[in-house]
C-alpha cells in the first residue's frame, strides 16, 4: 500500500489552559480532495496552522509520505511540499503574474539583473500546463479574484507542492468563477496532488471532495467518503444536533407592493432595472459576480448619484441622495463586505450596533449612554450574539457573530425594507440558520427582504421570487414554483 | 482533602484575577503609570520639583502644546494629520496681535482694538486655515500629510507677508491677560487649557459628533453606509485643529508680550508626540483625549525634570525621541499580545 500524502493523528493544542483542539486527525490520499468541515471555532484553523508549522502542537503525530515530520515554520512545510492558499490573498498588485509567482527567487542574469525572459517563459509554461488562460505578463491588479487564486495555485506548484491547502477559496467567487477553480482542482487531482479543502459551502464540498473530516468544538467528530454521507447527515455532524431543515421559511408574501423600482440605472453598466417587492416577501437577486447586483443596492441606498429611474416606497416616489436619507426612509443595507464596509472593527459591539441610529439615541447632539447600552443589549439578546460584554471590540467575535452585529445595527433602525448582499458568506452553518430565521421573521412581520446571493441553494431555499441579473440587466424572473438551480444558472450565464 | 479542594481553586482564581486586573490597568493606564513614576522619582531626586511654583510652571508649559495636541487628537482619530499647526500659531498670533498693539508702526490703523475682538479675529484666522486644509482633504481627497504640509508652508509665508517679517510688540494689557493673567493663583493659560480639554473630552465621549469621529476614523466605508457624513466630519476636525492652533498662537503671543513671525516652528511635532504617547492610533478610530493630556504632561514633566537636574537641552530632544518610540513600541507589543 502506498503511504498517504499526509496523515495527522491525535493532535492536541491548548491555549492557557483552554483546549482549542483535542484528537485532531485526518488523512489525505494522493490524487484526492479532502474536505475539512466544521463551524467557526471547530478547530480547523488551529489544526491547519499546526500542520503548516505556524503553531507548535502539544502532542500528536504528523506523517508525510509515511515519515514523521515536525515543521517549525511555514517555510519548512513548503520545503516538504505543503502549500497553503489563504482565504485572503495578498498579491503584489503592481507586479506581473510571473513576478508574483517567482517573488523572492527570481531567476538572475549577470550582475544581479532579473532574467525576465526566462522568468516569463517559466511562468507561462506553468500556467499553460494547468490549462489556465492567463498571460504571465499581466499585472496582478488587472486580474479577477478567481484568476488571482489560479495564480496562487500555479505558485504553489512552482514550489513542487504535492499538498495544497485551500481555506475558503470560493468565499469571494461567483458560481461561474468557482467552476473555473473546480476545473483547476480536477487538473491537480489528475496530476496526483492532494487538496485539503476548507469551506462552509456544503454544495461545493459535495461537488468537489472525495473524503471528509468533521470537527466540532475542537474535537474530531467523524470522517469518511463523501459517497457514503448525505447532506443532512453532514450538517448534523457539523452542528451537533439534528436539523430538520437547513433553511427556515415561514413567511408568505402579501398583496401590497412595498418597494417598486422602474427603469433604474446605476454604475457599472447597470441599466433599466425594474422589479418590485411586496410586504412579507423575500425577493432574491441572483447573478454572477460583476453582473451588477450590488450596484442596484448602492443606487437604492444613495451611495451613488441619481442616474435615472423611479423608486416608489410605500406608494410614495422617493429620491435618495445619501445613506442617511435612505435610513430615514426605512431602508437597511447589509453590505457584501462585512469587514470592509459593514463594521468598524476597532469599535465596540455597542458602538457598532448603535451606529446607524445615533440621532435617536440621545437628546440633540448629546448621546444617552443608557439608551445606547439598552439598545445594544436588546440586539445582543434578539440575535443571540455571543459576546462577554457590549464594550468588547467587535474584531474579537467570530464571523457569524460579527454578521449578527451588522444585522443588529440595521434592525435597531426599524427598517421596512432589508437589502441583504450575500448575508451568509463566511458564516458557519448554525449562524446561517439564524440569519435565515431572521429574514423569514422580518418578512412575516410585514417587511420586505431583497436578498443578493450567489448560492443557488440559498435562493431556492429562501426566495419567494427571484430576478436574475446578467451584464447589468435583468435577464429573467422566476416564481417560487419555477425556482431551480438549473434555471437560475441558465439565466445568469 | 476536601477543604484543600475548595480553597485551592478560590485562591488561584483570586491570584489570577489580580494579575489579570493589573495587566488590564497596565494596558489602560500604562502611560499614566509612567507619568506617576517619573513624578515620584523627580520628587525624591529634587526637592524643588513638588513646589507649587514648579508645578504651576510645568502646567503653564504644558498648556500651549496641550491645546495643539487636543486639536491634533481629533484629526488623528479620523486617520488624518495636521502638520500646519505650528505655522497657524504664528499667523493667528501675529494677526490678533496687530489688532491689540499700542505700537503705531506694527498695528492696524485705528488700533488698539478691544482684546475680545482681536481674539475673535485670531480664532477665525485659525479656523479659516483649518477649513482650507479640511476642504482639500475631504473634497479633493488629497492625503492629509500633503494638504497640511502645503498649509505649513503657506501659513508661514502669509505670516511673514502680513507682518513684513517683523514682530508685533507692545500688546495691550487686556490682550495679555490670556498669557500672563492669574485667577485665584492659577494661570489663565492653564485655565484655558483645562476648559479646552474638558470640552474636547465631553465632545468625544458624550456627543454624536464624537461617535461620528471614531466611526469615520475606524472604518470610513462602514461609517458612510451607516449614514454618517464622513466628508463633513473630516472637514470639521481640521477646522477644530486650526481654531485651537489659533487660540494657542494668541496665548503664546500674550505670554511673551509680542507676536513673532518665527513663532511655533516645529510645534506640530510636539503635538503629534503627545497624541501618540497618549495611545491614539495613527491608523485612526482608537484613542482618547485623556491619553493626550497625559502624553502632553509626560513630555513637560520630563523636560522640567531634566532642566532641574541641569541636563543640557540637546539631551532633552534625544530623550523625547526615545520616549515617543518607546511609547509606540509598548503599544504595539500590547496589540500583538491581544
Amino acid at each position: 500500500m502506498q503511504p498517504k500524502l499526509l496523515e495527522v493523528g491525535g493532535v492536541t493544542k491548548s491555549f492557557g489552559g483552554v483546549t482549542a483542539l483535542s484528537n485532531g486527525r485526518f488523512a489525505l490520499e494522493r490524487g484526492s480532495v479532502h474536505a475539512l468541515c466544521g463551524g467557526n471555532g471547530a478547530g480547523k484553523s488551529t489544526l491547519l496552522s499546526i500542520v503548516m508549522g505556524i503553531q507548535a502542537r502539544d502532542s500528536g503525530i504528523i506523517r508525510r509520505n509515511g515519515a514523521e515530520v515536525n515543521f517549525r515554520s511555514p517555510r519548512e512545510a513548503l520545503a516538504a511540499g505543503i502549500s497553503i492558499i489563504e482565504q485572503e490573498l495578498s498579491p503584489v498588485p503592481a507586479m506581473s503574474v510571473a513576478e508574483n509567482i517567482f517573488l523572492g527567487r527570481e531567476p538572475l542574469a549577470g550582475f544581479g539583473r532579473i532574467d525576465f525572459r526566462s522568468m516569463n517563459s517559466m511562468a507561462q509554461s506553468l500556467l499553460d500546463d494547468l490549462h489556465f488562460d492567463i498571460d504571465a505578463r499581466t499585472l496582478m491588479m488587472n486580474l479577477s479574484v478567481a484568476k488571482l487564486q489560479l495564480v496562487e495555485i500555479a505558485k504553489a506548484l512552482s514550489y513542487d507542492a504535492e499538498i495544497i491547502i485551500m481555506d475558503e477559496p470560493t468565499s469571494a467567487l461567483g458560481e461561474a468563477e468557482a467552476d473555473q477553480l473546480f476545473a483547476a482542482i480536477r487538473t491537480l487531482k489528475l496530476k496526483g496532488k492532494g487538496i485539503i479543502y476548507v469551506s462552509h459551502r456544503l454544495s461545493e464540498i459535495f461537488q468537489i471532495a472525495d473524503t471528509f473530516t468533521v470537527f466540532r468544538d475542537g474535537a474530531f467528530v467523524d470522517s469518511g467518503s463523501m459517497a457514503t454521507v448525505s447532506r443532512e447527515q453532514l450538517i448534523q455532524m457539523i452542528v451537533g444536533r439534528p436539523l430538520k431543515e437547513e433553511f427556515i421559511k415561514t413567511n408568505t408574501p402579501g398583496d401590497e407592493t412595498l418597494l417598486s423600482v422602474r427603469g433604474l440605472n446605476s454604475t457599472n453598466r447597470v441599466r433599466n432595472v425594474s422589479f418590485e417587492v411586496r410586504r412579507g416577501e423575500i425577493l432574491a437577486i441572483f447573478g454572477l459576480m460583476g453582473s451588477g447586483r450590488s450596484e442596484i443596492f448602492e443606487r437604492l441606498f444613495g451611495l451613488v448619484g441619481d442616474r435615472g429611474g423611479e423608486v416608489v416606497l410605500d406608494g410614495r416616489r422617493i429620491s435618495v441622495s445619501s445613506p442617511a436619507e435612505a435610513i430615514g426612509l426605512g431602508l437597511a443595507y447589509v453590505t457584501e463586505d462585512r469587514k470592509g464596509s459593514g463594521l468598524v472593527l476597532s469599535a465596540s459591539v455597542r458602538d457598532n450596533i448603535c451606529m446607524a441610529h445615533l440621532p435617536f439615541l440621545g437628546v440633540g447632539p448629546v448621546m444617552s449612554g443608557r439608551r445606547e447600552s439598552q439598545s445594544a443589549r436588546d440586539m445582543i439578546e434578539k440575535f443571540r450574539i455571543k459576546t462577554a460584554s457590549d464594550r468588547l471590540e467587535v474584531a474579537g467575535l467570530s464571523g457569524g457573530n460579527q454578521q449578527k452585529v451588522v444585522l443588529g445595527k440595521w434592525f435597531l433602525t426599524a427598517p421596512k425594507v432589508l437589502l441583504l448582499d450575500e448575508p451568509t458568506r463566511g458564516v458557519d452553518v448554525g449562524a446561517k440558520r439564524e440569519i435565515y430565521r431572521v429574514m423569514s421573521d422580518f418578512a412575516s412581520a410585514g417587511g420586505a427582504v431583497i436578498l443578493i446571493s450567489s448560492e443557488t441553494d440559498e435562493v431556492v431555499g429562501m426566495a419567494d421570487r427571484a430576478v436574475v441579473m446578467r451584464d447589468g440587466r435583468i435577464s429573467g424572473e422566476l416564481s417560487r414554483t419555477e425556482l431551480s438551480a438549473d434555471r437560475l444558472v441558465h439565466l445568469a450565464a | 482533602m476536601e477543604a484543600k479542594q475548595t480553597i485551592a481553586p478560590g485562591t488561584e482564581a483570586r491570584g489570577g484575577g489580580l494579575r489579570r486586573r493589573l495587566a488590564v490597568y497596565g494596558q489602560k493606564y500604562g502611560i499614566l503609570v509612567a507619568l506617576v513614576l517619573v513624578c515620584l522619582v523627580l520628587a525624591v531626586v529634587n526637592e524643588y520639583f513638588l513646589t507649587a511654583r514648579n508645578i504651576t510652571n510645568v502646567l503653564r508649559q504644558t498648556s500651549i502644546n496641550g491645546i495643539l495636541a487636543v486639536g491634533m487628537t481629533f484629526v488623528i482619530l479620523t486617520r488624518g494629520i495636521d502638520l500646519s499647526v505650528g505655522s497657524v500659531v504664528a499667523l493667528a498670533g501675529i494677526v490678533a496681535a496687530s489688532l491689540a498693539t499700542t505700537s503705531s508702526t506694527a498695528g492696524v490703523a485705528g488700533g488698539p482694538y478691544p482684546a475680545l475682538l482681536a481674539i475673535a479675529v485670531g480664532l477665525s484666522v485659525g479656523m479659516a486655515c483649518g477649513a482650507v486644509s479640511g476642504v482639500v482633504v475631504s473634497r479633493f481627497a488629497v492625503p492629509a500629510f500633503v494638504a497640511t504640509l502645503g498649509m505649513l508652508s503657506a501659513a508661514r509665508g502669509l505670516t511673514l507677508l502680513y507682518g513684513g517679517g517683523r514682530p508685533v510688540p507692545e500688546l495691550t494689557p487686556g490682550f495679555r491677560v490670556i498669557g500672563t493673567g492669574e485667577i485665584a493663583g492659577i494661570p489663565v493659560l492653564v485655565i484655558i487649557f483645562a476648559v479646552v480639554f474638558l470640552i474636547a473630552w465631553w465632545v468625544l465621549s458624550a456627543t454624536r459628533f464624537g461617535r461620528h469621529v471614531y466611526a469615520a476614523g475606524g472604518n470610513p466605508h462602514a461609517a458612510v453606509v451607516s449614514g454618517i457624513n464622513v466628508r463633513r466630519i473630516r472637514f470639521l476636525v481640521y477646522v477644530i485643529s486650526g481654531g485651537l492652533a489659533g487660540l494657542a498662537g494668541m496665548m503664546l503671543a500674550a505670554r511673551t508680550g509680542s507676536a513673532l513671525p518665527q513663532a511655533g516652528i516645529a510645534y506640530e511635532l510636539d503635538a503629534i508626540a503627545a497624541v501618540v504617547i497618549g495611545g491614539t492610533s495613527l491608523a485612526g478610530g482608537v484613542g482618547r483625549v485623556t491619553g493626550t493630556l497625559i502624553g502632553a504632561l509626560l513630555i513637560s514633566v520630563v523636560n522640567n525634570g531634566l532642566d532641574l537636574m541641569g541636563v543640557e537641552s540637546y539631551y532633552q530632544q534625544v530623550i523625547k525621541g526615545v520616549l515617543i518610540v518607546a511609547a509606540v513600541m509598548l503599544d504595539q507589543a500590547r496589540h500583538r499580545r491581544e
